[in-house]
């Protein structure tokens, strides 16, 4: 049948019920970036000097770096001078608070987000450790914690508190000459979460960062260090937001993991920056190196992401397996609409003997928008028996949008198997007149077909997270079919 | 009420219904024979709003209702379900959801409450049982990796879920065997209230020894040329249609 496009036209606006601004009196460095900036942060947040040579190692070699452009993307050349580093929205609490005690507005913006901080009406069975721009704003459950000699909290704190588990893991995985993106980070990463499960411990409650951008024409770069111990099990969760403005804003984070023998980590993240109106204007540009490294014999890493937001996405949590009969996954949900682009994937890295990967990708374009899949199967000749099996779907809503994969595989053993499966499709206009015919609406239908494209990677989420991400997958495709 | 006057309708530019007049009166059934590309899905597709079709003349109702300003969706809740000829696959959405959305869309259009959970999956296990339909099926995709006789069935399933007051059959028999075509037929005749209309295509007598029409119309060529009892049905099996032009 002749191709046609009655049901695909533009979309008029999109819902973006998280584009709110906080009012609050928020602490800001001079744009530019220099090392007197990176001084600056480093003394505001009290550093010792081994983490400030860090900083300032990262930052030497980055200046010798250009940005990356081998992704699919249209990343402009991004004016790093123009560009504040630093914005603490605590500064505004009253001189005569008590510690620990928030500015009320910084409370409400959490509540709207879903996300309540005071500790009797915090989320049962999750901690939460809530970031604005460069600063935690709170921490949940850190006493329920404590107790089982588990450490969550905000990564100044962990430098203040833990500075030799700090020290000892601190790009250990993601090294400050990692990548451009990563080096830039690595210079002048404010805040984030750190983590560390003990020997032995189940975490008996999710672990959840909320990162939310809000002061304008800063970047947020944030730093997550996850460390779980000998036969223990973490779940971790990282949402995030942004108001809407018609400035694009950087976020360039780094997540490093660390799993031990017979240890296991999740990892989910939802993702939803601000993603630029339907021409294509404002949205952030989320620029992110995530790994982990399955250190450990026996140990399990699984990322589970749903990208929604964001202008750009550049991004691609890998996994290193270096412990033998270590297990990785990566399951990944990426939508774009309107003029979203989005290039992310995942590496495995297979080191260790009888290791085993598994890649499930779903990319869903819409509107204008370019979704890459970009991934690397590598095994090194060591790597005896190892396995992987990666399965990339492409989904178009529309013929203006784009969808691309650009696997990589490299193996160095004969005792290897890797299998590759790939397909893309396309909602068509039989499948939606089929559900019209039954009642069901366009909206609806699509909703429907996406939600069951997108089933295997949903049911890794978390129960919570993934009604959630349901419901914004629905949203971000509003309006592409109709 | 079905009522259809001088319908005409184009499809990727050629005009397929040359002016179409049909009255269909609840409780009755039609049969509609005709050649092969003599427009019989192309009227059933544009009484159910197939966007492929387009009405350039005419007009078309039921029960009063104005069909040509309404959604397919609107048409589906106002009562008139199409079993298609040709079933697509939807990979991925499980006959359980797409029912439940189906049954609850229909309940919002009437301003009810969707069923608890436990009276729909009551519904679907006694409308299974009716058309014989595995349990297995219902667990899959709709639609996907069914036989052609099990996506035949299937749509009966789907009927007897939503019990519409204005059924079309779409060469419904076609790749069913002798068994098949008695279940679906018989789920279509318990599932039949005496208020319920049809229009069954077909090429076979049949289907039609099971679901006895009331008017029989031959279509040839974008025009009804004929009109009759049942007894039509078993002329034409015997001798074509060439006596007719």
């Amino acid at each position: 049948m002749e191709e046609r496009n009655v049901f695909v036209k533009e979309v008029v606006g999109q819902r973006y019920k998280y584009g709110f601004t906080t009012d609050v009196r928020t602490e800001i460095i001079g744009k530019g970036l220099n090392e007197d900036v990176i001084r600056i942060i480093s003394s505001k947040k009290g550093e010792p000097d081994w983490l400030l040579e860090f900083r300032l190692n990262a930052f030497r070699w980055w200046q010798t770096q250009k940005q990356p452009d081998w992704g699919h993307l249209h990343l402009p050349e991004i004016d790093y001078q123009d560009i504040s580093y630093y914005a603490d929205p605590t500064v505004g609490r009253p001189s005569d608070a008590k510690p620990g005690e928030i500015d009320p507005e910084l409370m409400k913006t959490f509540d709207k987000l879903g996300i309540p901080l005071e500790e009797r009406m915090a989320l049962a069975g999750t901690a939460v450790d809530a970031v604005m721009d460069s600063v935690s704003v709170k921490t949940t459950h850190k006493k329920a914690l404590e107790e089982k000699g588990i450490i969550f909290c905000s990564f100044s704190e962990a430098v203040r508190n833990h500075p030799d588990l700090v020290r000892k893991y601190l790009g250990s995985v993601v090294s400050s000459h990692d990548n451009f993106f990563a080096a830039l980070n690595s210079a002048v990463f404010s805040d984030g979460s750190f983590v560390y499960i003990p020997k032995n411990t189940h975490c008996p409650m999710e672990l959840s960062t909320y990162f939310r951008i809000n002061a304008r024409n800063v970047g947020q770069f944030e730093r997550t260090l996850i460390v779980c111990d000998e036969g223990s099990y973490v779940s971790y969760l990282e949402g995030c937001t942004a108001p809407m403005r018609d400035e694009n804003q950087l976020h360039a984070a780094i997540v490093e993991i660390v799993v031990m023998d017979n240890a296991e980590v999740k990892y989910s993240t939802v993702q939803n920056w601000y993603p630029g109106d339907s021409e294509g204007r404002g949205g952030v540009y989320n620029l992110v190196t995530k790994r982990g490294h399955l250190l450990g014999v026996n140990s399990k890493l699984s990322w589970t992401q749903v990208e929604t937001g964001s202008a750009i996405t550049w991004k691609y949590p890998s996994c290193v397996l270096t412990g033998d009969n270590s297990q990785a996954e990566f399951y990944s949900v990426a939508v774009t609409n309107n003029y979203q682009e989005a290039d992310t994937g995942t590496k495995m890295i297979h080191i260790g003997r009888n290791t085993r990967s598994t890649i499930i990708s779903k990319g869903i374009s819409a509107g204008h928008s370019q979704n890459s899949y970009r991934g690397l199967v590598k095994v090194s000749p060591k790597a005896d028996n190892a396995r992987n099996y990666s399965s990339c779907d492409s989904l178009l809503l529309g013929s203006q949008c784009g969808a691309h994969t650009f696997p990589v595989i490299d193996v160095k053993n004969e005792t290897a198997t890797v299998e590759h499966e790939a397909t893309t499709s396309k909602i068509s206009e039989e499948q939606l007149f089929y559900c019209n015919q039954r009642g069901i609406s366009t909206e609806e239908a699509v909703g429907l077909i996406v939600n069951g494209y997108a089933k295997e990677v949903l049911n890794k989420l978390p129960m919570e997270f993934a009604v959630e991400a349901q419901k914004l997958l629905a949203v971000t495709l509003e309006g592409t079919v109709g | 009420m079905l009522e259809i006057k001088n319908l005409h309708a184009v499809v990727d530019g050629k005009e397929i219904l040359k002016g179409i007049d049909l009255t269909i009166r609840d409780g009755e059934i039609h049969a509609l024979m005709g050649t092969n590309g003599a427009g019989k899905s192309t009227l059933s597709n544009v009484i159910v709003g197939n966007p492929r079709y387009e009405v350039t003349e005419g007009t078309m109702t039921y029960n009063g209702q104005d069909l040509l300003s309404m959604t397919p969706d609107e048409r589906a809740h106002a009562g008139i379900f199409m079993s298609f000829q040709q079933p697509v696959e939807i990979p991925g959405v499980s006959m359980a959801n797409f029912m439940r959305a189906a049954v609850n869309a229909l309940a919002r259009s009437k301003g009810v409450n969707a069923p608890k959970s436990s009276d729909f999956l009551h519904l679907m296990k006694s409308r299974r049982e009716l058309v014989e339909i595995d349990q297995k099926l219902i667990n899959r995709s709709v639609n996907e990796g069914f036989s052609g006789g099990e996506k035949k069935r299937n749509e009966i399933f789907q009927m007897a879920m939503l019990e519409p007051s204005f059924c079309i059959l779409d060469e419904t028999d076609s790749g069913l065997d002798v068994d098949a075509l008695r279940i679906v037929a018989e789920g279509f005749n318990k599932l039949r209230r005496p208020e319920t209309s049809a229009i069954i295509i077909t090429h076979y007598q049949r289907l039609l020894d099971y679901i006895r029409p009331d008017v029989v119309h031959v279509l040839i060529d974008g025009t009804i040329i004929k009109t009759g009892g049942p007894e039509l049905a078993g002329q034409i099996e015997n001798q074509g249609f060439d006596w007719l032009r």
